[in-house]
């Protein structure tokens, strides 16, 4: 008579084995390291930017200058007030000394970049148009005239 | 007796939890690239310039203190924008006798807009206290009602869109002479609807 029932009591099942299970997070860690970016330090002002759907990559990166304009972050400056400033190279300045700063900036970069530099504006949507304008004259008056308003994607501001 | 010493298995157990933690250590510290925007290129800084403009020829924007956006003399929303630059742009109003005559415009031929594609200059202005994202929809509307023509007089021409174009010229793995049979499309299209967009100095108040 053959035994239907040996194995099903001789033998438990085989434990699932986890052996390969680190080598799939280890994929899944490559995978965010090469698609991340390690976060910029400390920001200083606020930086919800607007939305825009007919936008164009950045992604050259070494011919980008970054100009940061929102009202100062809470948690780090409570005594700044709410008016918003400009930030470059990591600092608060003022208005007028943006064009200074563009032009040290553009000093850094190589020789055959400086002509296809671009300024992107990074603004935090609370920001009112008087601090842009102001922002547009002085890169306008060192002729950097390349602009991007950095944006995120999606559809843009309905409820007006 | 031979005594048999099968090698140790080192435990690969914690491997996966220490894997664990090096992942959300990046999740946490990184974000994903997102840099994306407008491009505009602003006027340089040139003061004595006089050009007279034919008032038909002239698409005023206007945002006020209170974001309200007025287009030629109405206020209108921010959606019904696109819609109106197409039509002031793509209008081609002279007459089919004259030179200008715009040959590929399909618009109304209306005698209050534009009289052609190179002509039709688009003026955004500001006021100081009217609030960023307003004007950046408003900016973003224009370049989109661009587009939509640039991508409707590429497809006619060349079987493709105006972007897909735009975003191959600047992809780095082509040859030299791709790129230039593209660049030559680009101006192609870029000359049939040039983008001219003005931004005078905002009024003080």
């Amino acid at each position: 008579m053959i035994k239907f029932t040996k194995y099903r009591f001789s033998k438990s099942l085989p434990p699932v084995s986890t052996a390969s299970l680190p080598d799939i997070v280890f994929i899944l860690l490559f995978f965010f390291m090469t698609v991340t970016v390690i976060k910029n330090q400390n920001l200083l002002v606020e930086n919800t930017l607007p939305t825009a759907t007919e936008t164009e990559k950045l992604d050259k990166k070494d011919r980008v200058i970054e100009i940061y304009v929102g009202r100062p972050s809470t948690d780090s400056n409570s005594n700044l007030g709410d008016e918003p400033r400009i930030r470059m190279d990591d600092k608060f300045i003022t208005v007028d000394e943006v064009s200074d700063y563009a032009l040290q900036a553009l000093a850094l970069m190589p020789q055959h970049l400086r002509s296809v530099a671009t300024v992107s504006i990074k603004a935090d949507i609370g920001v009112k148009m008087g601090i842009i304008e102001d922002l547009k004259s002085q890169l306008c008056m060192v002729n950097l005239l390349k602009i991007n308003y950095t944006t995120f994607e999606g559809e843009a501001l309905s409820d007006l | 007796m031979k005594n048999y010493r099968v090698p140790q298995e080192v435990n690969a157990g914690s491997m996966a939890d220490i894997a664990f933690l090096l992942l959300i250590f990046f999740l946490v510290t990184t974000s994903i690239e997102n840099e994306a925007g407008i491009n505009r290129l602003i006027p340089p800084d040139i003061i004595d310039t006089h050009v007279d403009i034919k008032e038909r020829n002239l698409f005023e924007i206007s945002i006020n203190n209170a974001d309200y956006i007025m287009a030629k003399d109405e206020i209108i929303d921010s959606k019904n924008l696109r819609e109106k630059v197409i039509a002031f742009i793509d209008n081609g109003g002279v007459s089919s006798e004259k030179e200008a005559y715009c040959t590929y415009c399909k618009g109304n031929r209306l005698a209050e807009l534009s009289e052609n594609p190179d002509k039709a200059i688009i003026s955004i202005k500001a006021q100081r206290n009217s609030s960023y994202p307003v004007y950046v929809t408003v900016q973003n509307e224009v370049i989109g009602a661009y587009n939509f023509l640039r991508n409707r007089e590429s497809l006619r021409l060349f079987n493709t869109t105006y972007e897909a174009i735009n975003s191959q010229y600047y992809n780095e793995e082509i040859s030299d002479y791709q790129k230039i049979k593209l660049k030559e499309r680009l101006e192609t299209i870029r000359a049939l609807y040039p983008q001219k967009i003005l931004e005078p100095e905002t009024v003080n108040n």
